[in-house]
């Protein structure tokens, strides 16, 4: 008897588990649609679009659209392409992601660790950046920034990112830090460590996981931010995405679909590559704290 | 001056304070043991003693020293913390040895320093693995390895056993004992286990409200409580303390208490000043152990009383049988040996050894001393 309903649960099992794959396959197609369309119509000439042939797959397959997108499209009044643009992006990510996601871990080193009056206050104040709308902030931030002289800079729009960025990353790491055991802290101050060397040689290399959900969240944030970049950026510091924009919006001459779509995949992949290589960490680390170890 | 001074030293959070006009004086090599009820203050007093918790007012001392505001690394102390407190991104040597680092010792000397501990606590194969790679007994070793390593003047333990099982716990403490003997450090060790505070220590303090209720030697603590607090708190069975009256008869002052019946037994006190309680209830306080069956009574004792009382329930516990009974109205329990003869229901001929009572003033709670 119970090999016959062994059996059955098998055969059920086998039924509703090819029912589950198909609705996520039906799924996963969906939601990859965007991208396929993206991708295909990349590697076009530009008449097979035009031509009506959106969903089709290239007949004639050419990488020209990519490699214009990056060197030489009509941004703005220039032929650069997206590609100095694309460094500036680089040049204002990695110092405002790192900035902001070791202010953070600070934070919450020391809203966690070195408890003073009045600290939960101030962290609620800090919180509560993470819901300051944008828009509320550009007029003072321009003024800011004019103030101190970092008007149109790359510096300038480090600055602002930084800002908005450390609410967030304070949040993460005092809450990583809050289930982290004090009795360590005091370990390592009766050893002789003073504030950095535990922040250093403790608690840092403990905090791997929060560490790369911190960065992924500002790095795909800022990566993407248009508004701060449109708004605080010069003229030389343009990054990717409003570089994006005037790609696609140039008004004159014909509208070059496919270099749209490269330049557009272009200006996605850094995030794409972020989130394929720390993603799993990414998971990890939002479900580190909530189940005690 | 000890080696070690708590003077006058209290601890308050705000307007509460938690720890009242400590006052402890630890000679060089001597095992002080903190016990006590959770929330008794015996963690905040050591982390006085380690710097992490700030002295409200009075002083610590640390070889004549005054340690107020000193940081903890200046004080020359280590610590074993109840969690063990492993660093756990450092392998086992690279834990040991971090103390050292932070002090600027040269590489050389740091290894040979953490050669001696590993093999002191036998713990060399494990220099290279990480904490979370052993097992609690081992994370216990290496706690104590740090510790040791810096060859401090005083050594402070936080519950350091309570993680472990009732076995390890057990081979743990004899560890410790052997350890304290063979380096002769001095050590402040807190536990709410009495029975680790009886073993370990040589002198114990008894803590209960924030106040130190006893401190003293275990013998002392055990044979002559300074309260009913400390009375019931130290021992397994607790002592058993019972209402009673006293009442002189023939010049001598007896102890009479009521039986599961409500009939009176008198029983004669050895102590001899209790005759100006005559006629005055008290609080009569008997270990265990002191009530025995006649063969069984102690022979050195001068003041066996016998008494005629009813069986409740028997417990055999393999190398004694706990007898309960009903003595003043309340539940008391007897220690016998395995073999005595007691069955629930029957009456059965106790005889207590009077020596070894204790009596407490019923109003301050306090042991009305000889
Ligand atoms: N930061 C604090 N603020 C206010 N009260 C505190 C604080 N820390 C400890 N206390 C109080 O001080 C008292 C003593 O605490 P302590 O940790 O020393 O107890 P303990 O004897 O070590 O207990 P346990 O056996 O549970 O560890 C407790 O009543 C506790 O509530
Ligand atoms: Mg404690």
């Amino acid at each position: 008897m119970s090999i016959a309903s062994q059996d059955t649960a098998i055969r059920t099992g086998r039924v509703t588990r090819m029912l589950i794959y198909l609705v996520l396959l039906l799924f996963a197609l969906f939601y990859m649609l965007p991208l396929y369309v993206m991708v295909v119509n990349s590697v076009k000439p530009l008449d097979e679009i035009t031509g009506g042939g959106m969903m089709n797959l290239p007949q004639v397959l050419t990488f020209e659209p990519w490699a214009k997108a990056w060197s030489s499209a009509q941004i703005g009044v220039e032929p650069t392409g997206l590609s100095p643009y694309f460094w500036n992006s680089i040049k204002m990510v990695v110092p405002a992601v790192a900035i902001s996601t070791v202010l953070g871990a600070l934070n919450g080193y020391v809203l966690t660790k070195w408890r003073f009056k009045y600290d939960t206050i101030v962290f609620g104040l800090i919180l509560f950046a993470c819901f300051i709308p944008f828009q509320i902030v550009l007029i003072p931030m321009a003024k800011m920034l004019g103030l101190m002289g970092l008007a149109g800079t790359t510096s300038g729009l480090v600055l602002v990112h930084v800002v908005y960025g450390v609410g967030f990353t304070t949040l993460y790491f005092r809450n990583y830090y809050a289930v982290f055991p004090t009795e360590l802290i005091r370990a390592a101050q009766i050893d002789g460590a003073g504030f950095f060397r535990i922040f250093w040689r403790i608690l840092l290399p403990s905090s791997g996981p929060i560490a790369v959900v911190s960065i992924i969240w500002q790095f795909t944030n800022i990566w993407n931010d248009f508004l701060f970049g449109a708004s605080f950026a010069g003229a030389d510091s343009q990054p990717m995405t409003v570089a994006l924009n005037n790609l696609v919006q140039a008004s004159h001459g014909v509208k070059e679909y496919n270099v749209h779509f490269a330049g557009a995949i272009l200006a996605a992949l850094p995030t794409l590559l972020v989130y394929i290589v720390a993603g799993r960490y990414f998971v990890r680390g939002l479900m580190a704290g909530s189940v005690k170890g | 001056m000890g080696f070690l001074d708590i003077d006058n030293t209290t601890k308050s959070y705000g307007a509460v304070e938690v720890l009242h006009k400590v006052d402890i004086a630890v000679e060089e090599g001597e095992f002080l043991v903190l016990v006590g009820p959770s929330g008794c203050g015996k963690s905040t007093l050591l982390n006085m003693i380690a710097g992490l918790e700030e002295i409200t007012s009075g002083e610590i001392r640390i070889k004549d020293a005054v340690m107020n505001g000193v940081h903890p690394s200046k004080r020359n102390i280590a610590m074993v913390f109840q969690s063990y407190a492993l660093y756990p991104n450092m392998t086992v040597g690279q834990n040991i040895t971090f103390g050292l680092e932070m002090h600027n010792v040269p590489k050389p000397q740091r290894d040979k320093a953490m050669k001696d501990v590993a093999n002191l606590l036998q713990i060399e194969p494990l220099l290279d693995r990480k904490p979370g790679a052993l097992s609690g007994g081992q994370r216990q070793r290496v706690a104590m390895g740090r510790a040791l390593v810096r060859n401090p003047d005083v050594f402070l333990f936080d519950e350091p056993l309570s993680n472990l099982d009732a076995k390890l716990r057990v081979d743990m403490r004899t560890e410790i004992k052997k350890l304290h003997q063979k380096l002769g450090t001095t050590i402040v060790y807190v536990t709410h286990d009495q029975i680790e505070a009886m073993t370990l220590s040589t002198r114990i303090a008894v803590m209960f409200g924030g106040y130190v209720q006893q401190l003293g030697t275990p013998q002392e603590i055990y044979d002559t409580p300074a309260n009913i607090f400390v009375a019931t708190f130290m021992g397994s069975p607790a002592m058993n303390v019972v209402p009673a009256k006293v009442v002189v008869e023939n010049g001598r002052p007896m102890a009479h208490v009521a039986l599961h019946d409500g009939t009176i037994a008198s029983l004669p006190f050895s102590q001899d000043n209790l005759a100006e309680w005559d006629g005055k209830d008290i609080m009569l306080g008997i270990r265990p152990e002191t009530i025995t069956d006649e063969d069984a009574a102690d022979r050195k004792s001068e003041n066996i009383a016998q008494m005629t009382n009813r069986i409740v329930v028997t417990e055999p516990a393999g190398s004694d049988t706990f007898v309960t009974m009903t003595l003043g109205g309340r539940d008391v329990i007897a220690r016998m040996r395995s073999d005595a003869n007691v069955r629930a229901g029957k009456d059965f001929q106790f005889a207590v050894n009077m020596e070894k009572a204790v009596a407490f003033d019923p109003k301050t709670e306090n042991r009305i001393a000889p």
